[in-house]
């Protein structure tokens, strides 16, 4: 059996599939019938005209005479425009009517009375024709004649009317052919509809809701539900499982970076040699950076899955703006640097934690490359359908032919020199925004002074 | 001030607890949840230090079940970093976190920054001459005139209020003032000393300069 295509259109076709075929059958069987009971009364006419004139027969003066009564005529003529053709015959020799028309086959069989009719089927002057014959015995003196009346009559009009009552039949299918369509087509909806209802559910829960689903369900998808619900239970675990082991690996990776770091430390207070004092402070900027690359590509890590199972929080970015600049603060004020902040309400819909880290890493960004003592403005816009949170520092700005490529993953620009980073914040806040249908621009500031970051998204 | 460090890494720990007690801070070091109960319920903090992963337990679900009747301002410690993580340790009640291993002068800077946002604190307050420096408003009001220090000034002249008379070596200031992340010069430090000699000008304290060893805060001669 196919696996591919839809049930519904499959089951819709095999019950139009038999609608169609019992619509022929049916046809048919009236066709046959009308035809038949066209027939058949063209016989019984065929046979009661022979007969009335066989009737007339008798003997004057040693002949045999008959007349041809009108209503012999007249009851053939109610069929419709037939031609009506007619021949009697003694022992052969024709009295009256057509020579030619054919003579029934065999013996003729004698009837006293009754119809006793024989009937066939022939070719006539380029038309069908249907021939009724009755013989009855004449005694001429004592000479017993056997005399056949012959009637014939074309059949085009029982050809019409069979058609007629056919056509009529037809009609009739293709109704009832249409009707059986229509009423499979709701039937096998109707019958699916549980199927889409759990589909349904299942596609309106939220990106973490893994709950298993619980719902009366007809019992042919009761395995399909228990399933699914193994699968998300799976899903879950893997889940956290691979959530605890990022955390776990950042844990491991800095803890000892923390203790070489705190020694370090300790070592430079307590020796006054300069030289050594430069190799100390040089170990505290490698661990710091090794710690720095470790967070981001951690993060990069939980970017990539969070954006996969992508939350929709409603969020102003006015107030995520504030918050994540309160968190870069103290960092900011090592360096003198103050953050000037103007935000203008702008709601979106997205995962706060992403982009939080997105903003995040663009402010680290701005802190690390800005002079000490300059500021640092950050403003949150909405225009045109789009929310907007741009950062502009008073750095060395972008390199004319940089901007392109620092997006990408362990790029840093020309101007990085003598500054702790691995160069994947960047990355991290551009995948963060392409997830939220957004874009990450780079540019330096109109003043031709600094970098300017903007994070751009559509508005909710 | 008084903190509460809750670490377990004993190396770790000792470092922090030098480097605050240096600052002139009281520490007390709690190297598990136990401990850091019984150190709450025996003494009130200005600030709590707290490492999430600890041997009797998660930092952050003491922090849950203690932010109820915990007044004192909490510093997650992390070396965990998970991005999730760390907007976790802020729902529970954290007031800032920060991820090991971190540079002390963004821990002091974090502090300063929790301590000020909760306000509250015990003010410490450094008589220089005649003017009054306050470092966690970071104002020196000397006569009735208030002066806004900048963050490295602020640091600086903590340093030497600290350390009234005792001659500090350039390097020694560089490391208190300077992250590593970026190479200063000790050039650098003589700006600083500079601006800071400005500013305290009319006091009725200076800053000397004491050839090929560093400087040394004193009271101008009367």
């Amino acid at each position: 059996m196919r696996v591919q295509g839809s049930i519904g259109r499959r089951l819709t076709l095999l019950l139009a599939g038999v609608a169609a075929l019992l619509s022929v059958v049916s046809w048919g069987m009236v066709t046959g019938f009308a035809r038949q009971a066209a027939e058949r009364t063209q016989d019984n006419v065929l046979a009661a005209s022979a007969t009335s004139i066989a009737d007339t027969l008798r003997t004057e003066q040693g002949e045999v005479r008959l007349e041809l009564p009108y209503a012999a005529f007249s009851m053939l003529g109610a069929i419709s425009q037939e031609r009506v053709f007619y021949k009697v015959t003694a022992n052969g020799e024709l009295l009256t009517g057509y020579d030619d028309l054919p003579a029934p086959p065999g013996a003729p069989q004698v009837h006293r009375t009754g119809d006793g009719a024989v009937f066939q089927t022939d070719r006539y002057r380029g038309s069908d024709v249907r021939l009724a014959s009755v013989t009855r015995l004449v005694l001429v003196g004592a000479d017993p004649v056997a005399v056949t009346v012959t009637m014939a009559q074309t059949r085009d009009g029982v050809a019409q009317i069979a058609g007629e009552l056919s056509s009529l039949a037809a009609l009739l299918s293709i109704a009832f052919f249409v009707v059986a369509v229509l009423l499979s087509a709701f039937a096998v909806r109707a019958s699916l509809a549980p199927l889409n209802d759990v589909a349904l559910a299942v596609s309106r829960r939220g990106p973490s809701d893994l709950r298993p689903l619980r719902r009366a369900a007809p019992a042919e998808l009761e395995p399909l539900l228990r399933a699914l619900n193994r699968l998300m239970d799976r899903l879950g675990q893997s889940i956290r499982r691979s959530e605890d082991f990022i955390a776990e690996a950042a844990h491991r990776v800095r803890t000892p970076l923390a203790t070489v770091r705190t020694q370090a430390e300790i070592a430079l207070r307590s020796v006054s040699d300069e030289d050594e004092k430069h190799r100390l402070r040089r170990i505290i900027r490698a661990v710091d950076e090794s710690s720095r690359s470790a967070g981001q590509l951690l993060d990069h890590a939980t970017v990539a899955y969070r954006t996969e199972h992508l939350a929709q929080d409603r969020l102003d970015l006015a107030e995520l703006a504030t918050a994540t600049l309160e968190s870069v603060k103290p960092t900011a004020a090592m360096k003198d640097i103050s953050f000037i902040l103007h935000a203008a309400p702008a709601r979106v819909a997205g995962d706060a934690v992403l982009l939080d880290t997105a903003l995040r890493n663009v402010l680290d960004n701005a802190v690390k490359y800005s002079p000490d003592e300059t500021d640092i403005q950050v403003v949150v816009s909405s225009a045109n359908g789009f929310a907007r949170i741009e950062v502009c520092d008073n750095g060395p700005g972008f390199g004319a032919a940089s901007a392109r490529h620092l997006t990408r993953r362990f790029q840093r620009g020309d101007n990085a020199q003598g500054i702790v980073g691995s160069g994947l914040g960047l990355t991290i806040a551009k995948d963060v925004l392409t997830a939220h249908h957004g874009t990450l621009e780079l540019g330096n500031a109109r003043n031709g002074r600094g970098a300017c970051v903007s994070l751009v998204l559509p508005l909710a | 001030m008084r903190y509460l460090l809750v670490e377990d890494n004993q190396e770790l720990a000792d470092s922090v607890v030098n480097r605050l007690m240096l600052d002139g801070h009281a520490v007390d070091h709690a190297a598990t949840l136990a401990q850091a109960r019984d150190c709450l319920a025996a003494a009130s903090y200005d600030l709590i230090l707290l490492d999430v992963m600890l041997p009797d337990g998660d930092g952050r679900s003491f922090l849950q079940s203690s932010r109820a009747q915990l007044e004192t301002p909490v510093i997650v410690l992390t070396a965990r970093s998970n991005v999730s993580d760390r907007v976790g340790a802020l729902d529970q009640g954290a007031d800032d976190y920060i991820t090991k291993p971190f540079d002390f002068a963004e821990l002091e800077a974090r502090c300063r920054a929790v301590i000020r946002r909760r306000g509250g604190a015990a003010r410490n307050e450094f008589r220089l001459g005649t003017a009054v420096f306050d470092p966690l408003a970071g104002t020196l009001v000397n006569q009735g005139t208030t002066m806004d220090l900048r963050n490295r000034e602020i640091r600086l002249l903590e340093v030497f209020a600290r350390h009234p008379g005792r001659i500090l070596s350039k390097s020694h200031l560089m490391d208190r003032l300077f992250s590593y992340d970026a190479e200063v010069t000790e050039n650098a430090i003589e700006v600083y000393v500079g601006r800071l000699r400005r500013r305290i000008e009319g006091t009725g304290v200076r800053i000397e300069t004491v050839r090929g060893l560093g400087y040394r805060l004193e009271s101008d001669p009367a």
